[in-house]
């Protein structure tokens, strides 16, 4: 099990979720992990109801069998003020680069950079052992940018390496890649069974694999309940009985069945509504399909009708550990 | 959440009405700008809202950001690119042209167009350039802003519809102009310039000990070479700043000015309202002008007068009857959706799938087919639909009250969901019929 996994995913697919509930799912059975957040959003303190993060990592929840989650939430800012204390020993230099402007620079205008010290945080907790030479996290999750960018992000540091030939942050950015780019890592894809963000994830594969940098697998958030097979559609869209639909809602004791009666009312909008359960299944087939053939690990999470909260994230967790995720 | 037992009801402080088509049709509108989180729709909303616009006799441009291949195709274009492109079979007088926005091709035209020859080719084979302008976050907010200067000031077109960028907060695309001047206006691009400016030792008495400190530090940190190149970069690009500047600060008044809407997209979910809310907060702090909300895939229902619980009370009478008859199990449910969370479970029914080869009471007469589902088998199964969408119809009202609530100035359209993506104009215009519906109620008489 890699012990860096990073996962994106298109907006709107519940990246976010998904990354906790993984992180959990490694946690449990005593282990220890690390969920990181990048992009300043502070999604991770609303899924686990808490306060609004830190830039400190810190215990945010207790996995089944004792394991731990932390978390942090990297201020790019702050980062960098960090970076140049512990590798570069620049304090009273940092300080002055702030007063310059330097520091807002680097981390909002100077494009690039900011991701440089988000991938580069990270990969030190990965990276990062005790005094007895133990891992400080058995797994390290990261609730990445989505996959427009996700191929760019991890990459940063390649570029950079380019740029900077010489000097530490040359070595830096060389450092984070490796780790990167090693059997320690995996890049998951978040997706749903709908054609952009499966196209997005097909696309983001692509680039991630042009790039070497490993894929994980794909998970498939938000999938629904089947609730009429397809026999059932064929028989409704087909060849709807709706005199006998219209009998058989009225013997549920749902009205008259004769017309204009409470149950004859009901069999038009009903049948309209498993027309579009019917389209929307075939696309959903189709989909799947498409995910089917990128021969990577598939896991399907369910869609949760309550919306999401802490005991729904706990079960995803349970789901994906059934699935062999950790 | 529970499973609520009366159809939603309508709210008593229901959001006003926004109308999309007046928006479209007054003269007086330039720009419109689409903001809200990724996976809300926002890029088919743009292409829609350009489209009806054209058709309503508007000359239009629309400027994505990044938008999905499917999407230029449903526009009849194969590839859209930095250059407008006019979108065929458009209805009516009015025009459609869509572009994509290229950052690289953006930035490299700005350096063209405003340095000379000699400059701009040594700005455009610098290595740090080519690295920002091919697209780090950040590059693609700046370079939005840009381009919509550029059209705006082009007067060729009357409208100018902008999807706004997939970014971290789709709002950095508002902050760009500040950052850059902020940048601009402060000491660290003197301290860049200064070696690379002035160069040599007599240069050096210019420079305060702080500043060379700074030089010294950044050299160690970025290596020699990259502060090189990076201060030959400042120093090549030092005249067009100032340019830059002035068209981003144009271009910020530009969004603040009349002419100018903002519309936040948005579903109804959760976080997507909430991050909604977020936009219309910052809209507002900003002194944007928001014209309202466009709330995508909205569901409702035909049957809304059955409740969810009566749906399902009613399933579970069809499925207990069709147990006791059970004959035999040839109907095969391949029972491939993982049902853990199905609503039908929660309610609390031991054996939420009808029993197969059910028979009841409506099946004699009607001769089902021997093979497949019996109609009690069927109506259960439209029932428990029923009691899903109407649950979902139930949350979303829920998250839609809550916006109302605390946004109950923000006008709002509700864009029926269709089940499928958008494929062709024609799907573009069905979209912009449901955007302009709400609105049009309202106007009517």
């Amino acid at each position: 099990m890699s012990r860096f996994q990073v996962v994106s995913g298109k907006g709107g697919t519940g990246k976010t979720t998904v990354a906790a509930a993984l992180a959990l799912a490694l946690a449990t059975a005593g282990k220890r992990t690390l969920l990181v957040e990048v992009e300043g959003r502070q999604g991770i303190a609303q899924l686990f109801e808490t306060a609004p993060l830190p830039y400190e990592e810190r215990k945010i929840a207790v996995a089944p069998g004792g394991g731990e989650v932390f978390a942090l939430a990297i201020d790019p800012e702050l980062a960098l003020l960090d970076y140049l204390q512990m590798f570069y020993k620049l304090g009273g230099a940092g300080r002055a680069l702030r007063k310059l402007g330097a520091i807002d620079f680097a981390t909002t205008i100077a494009p690039g950079l900011r991701d440089v010290l988000l991938t580069g945080k990270t990969c030190e907790a990965v990276r990062r052992k005790d005094k007895a030479g133990r891992y400080a996290y058995d797994h390290v999750v990261m609730d990445a940018p989505p996959t427009g960018r996700i191929t760019r992000f991890l990459g940063v540091n390649e570029e950079v390496a380019g740029l900077a030939k010489v000097g530490p942050i040359h070595h830096q950015a060389q450092a984070v890649m490796r780790t990167l780019k090693s059997r320690d890592t995996a890049v998951h894809l978040v997706s749903l069974l709908e054609e952009m963000p499966v196209q997005e994830t097909v696309d983001g594969i692509t680039e991630l694999r042009a790039a070497k940098l490993p894929v994980g697998r794909v998970m498939v958030n938000m999938v629904r309940p089947e609730v009429l097979d397809e026999a059932a559609l064929r028989r409704v869209r087909e060849t709807p009985p709706r005199a006998a639909l219209a009998k058989s809602l009225s013997a549920a004791g749902l009205g008259g069945a004769r017309r204009g009666g409470g149950a004859e009312r009901l069999v038009t909008p009903l049948l309209e509504q498993a027309g579009e359960y019917a389209e929307r299944f075939a696309l959903e087939s189709g989909q799947r399909e498409v995910l089917a053939g990128l021969d990577l690990p598939l896991h399907e999470l369910p869609f949760l009708a309550g919306g999401l909260d802490l005991a729904g994230l706990y079960r995803l967790a349970k789901i994906l550990r059934k699935q062999g995720v950790a | 959440m529970t499973l609520d037992d009366a159809a939603p009801e309508p709210l008593d402080e229901t959001p006003p009405a926004l109308g999309v088509d007046a928006l479209l049709d007054d003269p007086g509108t330039r720009i419109v700008v689409c903001c809200g989180s990724g996976g809300v729709g926002k890029t088919t909303t743009a292409a829609a809202l350009g489209l009806r616009a054209a058709e309503r006799g508007r000359k239009v441009v629309v400027l994505t950001i990044d938008p999905a291949r499917r999407l230029a195709q449903s526009m009849g274009i194969d590839e859209l690119d930095n250059t407008p492109r006019r979108v065929p079979d458009i209805k009516g007088e009015g025009e459609l042209h869509a572009m994509m926005l290229d950052m690289k091709r953006t930035f490299d035209e700005i350096v063209e167009a405003h340095a000379d020859g000699e400059r701009a080719a040594a700005i455009l084979n610098n290595p740090f350039y080519q690295s920002l302008s091919a697209g780090f976050a950040g590059t693609q907010e700046y370079m939005a802003m840009e381009k919509l200067g550029q059209l705006r000031s082009r007067e060729e077109w009357d409208l100018i519809v902008v999807d706004t960028p997939p970014s971290r907060s789709a709002l950095d695309f508002l902050d760009a102009p500040k950052r850059l001047g902020s940048f601009l206006d402060g000491r660290l691009i003197r301290v860049l310039m200064a070696p690379a400016k002035v160069g040599g030792r007599a240069g050096m008495k210019f420079l305060n000990a702080g500043m060379s400190m700074m030089t010294g530090a950044l050299g160690k940190l970025l290596g020699g070479q990259l502060l090189r190149d990076v201060q030959t970069f400042v120093a090549a690009m030092d005249t067009m700043f100032g340019g830059f500047r002035t068209r981003a600060d144009a271009t910020y008044r530009l969004l603040q000015a009349p002419g100018t809407a903002f519309l936040v997209v948005a579903a109804p979910e959760r976080d997507a309202l909430r991050e909604a809310a977020y936009f219309v907060e910052r809209l507002a702090a900003e002194d944007m002008p928001l014209a309202g909300l466009v709330l995508n895939r909205v569901h409702t229902s035909g049957a809304a007068q059955l409740s969810a619980r009566r749906a399902l009370a009613a399933a579970e009478n069809l499925s207990e009857a069709g147990i006791v008859d059970l004959e035999d199990g040839k109907a095969d449910r391949g029972d491939t959706g993982s049902g853990a969370n199905s609503p039908a479970e929660q309610a609390g029914s031991d054996d939420p799938v009808p029993a197969a080869g059910a028979t009841g009471t409506a099946t004699e007469d009607q001769g089902s087919p021997a093979e497949g589902p019996s109609v009690d088998e069927i109506t259960a199964g439209l029932l428990r639909l029923h009691a899903e969408r109407m649950e979902l119809l139930a949350r979303e009202q829920h998250t839609r009250d809550r916006f109302a609530a605390l946004h109950p100035e923000v006008a709002v359209t509700e864009v029926a969901a269709l089940p499928g993506d958008v494929h062709d104009l024609d799907g573009l215009r069905t979209i912009g019929e449901r955007l302009a519906a709400s609105g049009a109620e309202e106007a009517a008489p």
